[in-house]
């Protein structure tokens, strides 16, 4: 079974991409797959390796980068979310990379499951 | 790089999309970009409803105006929906009495339900995206 | 169906919209702030109590003990921990969530 997730908050101001991540994580520890995760509204700044969070806490960017790493999940970030703002290219951490909102809609189309965290 | 470039998924899956809008426009990004999302689908011939209830409702409002916040003004896209073969537009009746709505005070066509209709309707979905 | 909702009860509407909309024998799933409404004491305790006669009641075991609410949660909701989040979503055909 494939699972899609779905991010659509940034790290830190909400809990969406916390919840996420620790979902994903069982989901792979259980056997499932889980071939990408879709970055939309603030979610798109999860994706800045810019990031410098204090080191006693969870590191939400670079979490998901080393979790793409180890499991090869697809860390989608929408192009139109991410140029509003202003999340190019040039910031994006370890194996996050910038695509267009069709790539929501195909994992709909060819998962089984798609889980929206959000505010 | 656009997203117009992926167009359909080419595997003639059909599955039933729908995009629960819960939220009012403007203060928040959610009604903008949900309504990006939707145009999207559209290119991939998937069976679309989107679900207007709460505060999603306000929306489809007549008469906004949007200068004076000088934000961009979308609501004209909900009329433009119909042209990419996104047609059901479903609203919850409860929801528009809550805010002293009616049919008339909106700015689309929409098929008003009430809550056992909008819950089976949901129930049914494939694949639900809120925003 | 297995709904999904994130909000506190006392602070949104989310649980109460889909309490409403939620059918028969469906499953609901509180995660982060939505599991104070299944603690006693909460306002929305009576809604939930009055739900677990139609609807499976859930709420996430690492949200409720980060808000120190592990020994207040209600009769009738079931705590789960992610792996079981994982197989409310892999046991439902659909889920949604109420943001």
């Amino acid at each position: 079974m494939q699972f899609g997730i779905l991010v659509n908050e940034g790290p830190y101001s909400h809990q969406a991409s916390d919840s996420a991540f620790l979902f994903v994580r069982a989901a792979l520890e259980k056997g499932y797959k889980v071939p990408r995760v879709f970055f939309y509204h603030d979610g798109v700044y999860n994706a800045s390796r810019l990031a410098t969070p204090p080191q006693d806490d969870r590191n939400v960017g670079a979490r998901w980068s080393r979790l793409a790493a180890d499991h090869g999940v697809d860390l989608v970030v929408c192009v139109a979310a991410a140029q509003r703002r202003g999340i190019t290219d040039g910031v994006l951490g370890d194996n996050f990379r910038i695509s267009g909102l069709g790539q929501l809609v195909e994992m709909g189309i060819q998962y089984d499951r798609l889980v929206t965290f959000g505010d | 790089m656009s997203d117009m470039d992926e167009m359909e998924d080419g595997s003639g899956i059909v599955k039933k999309f729908m995009f629960l809008n819960r939220k009012a426009p403007h203060g928040t990004v959610y009604a903008l970009e949900g309504l990006e999302v939707v145009l999207i689908t559209a290119a991939f011939d998937q069976d679309v409803s989107m679900v207007f209830t709460d505060d999603g409702v306000y929306q489809l409002m007549k008469g906004i105006d949007s200068k004076g916040i000088e934000v961009k003004d979308f609501s004209k896209t909900y009329r433009a929906l119909d042209g990419y073969d996104i047609e059901k537009l479903y609203v919850d009746q409860a929801s528009m009495d809550a805010r002293g709505l009616t049919e008339d005070d909106l700015i689309v066509d929409v098929t008003v339900l009430a809550v056992d209709e909008m819950a089976n309707l949901m129930a049914e979905q494939d694949v639900v995206i809120s925003f | 169906m297995l709904h999904i909702v994130n909000k506190s009860a006392t602070d949104r509407g989310s649980l109460e919209s889909c309490l409403r909309m939620a059918t028969k024998g469906s499953a609901v799933l509180l995660i982060e702030d939505a599991v104070y409404a299944a603690t006693s004491g909460n306002t929305a305790a009576a809604k939930i109590q009055a739900a677990v006669a139609d609807l499976k009641i859930y709420a996430l075991g690492p949200d409720l003990a980060a808000r120190g609410m592990v020994g207040r949660v209600l009769d009738g909701v079931n705590v789960v921990d992610y792996g079981g989040f994982v197989d409310l979503v892999a046991e439902h055909s659909n889920c949604q969530s109420w943001l």
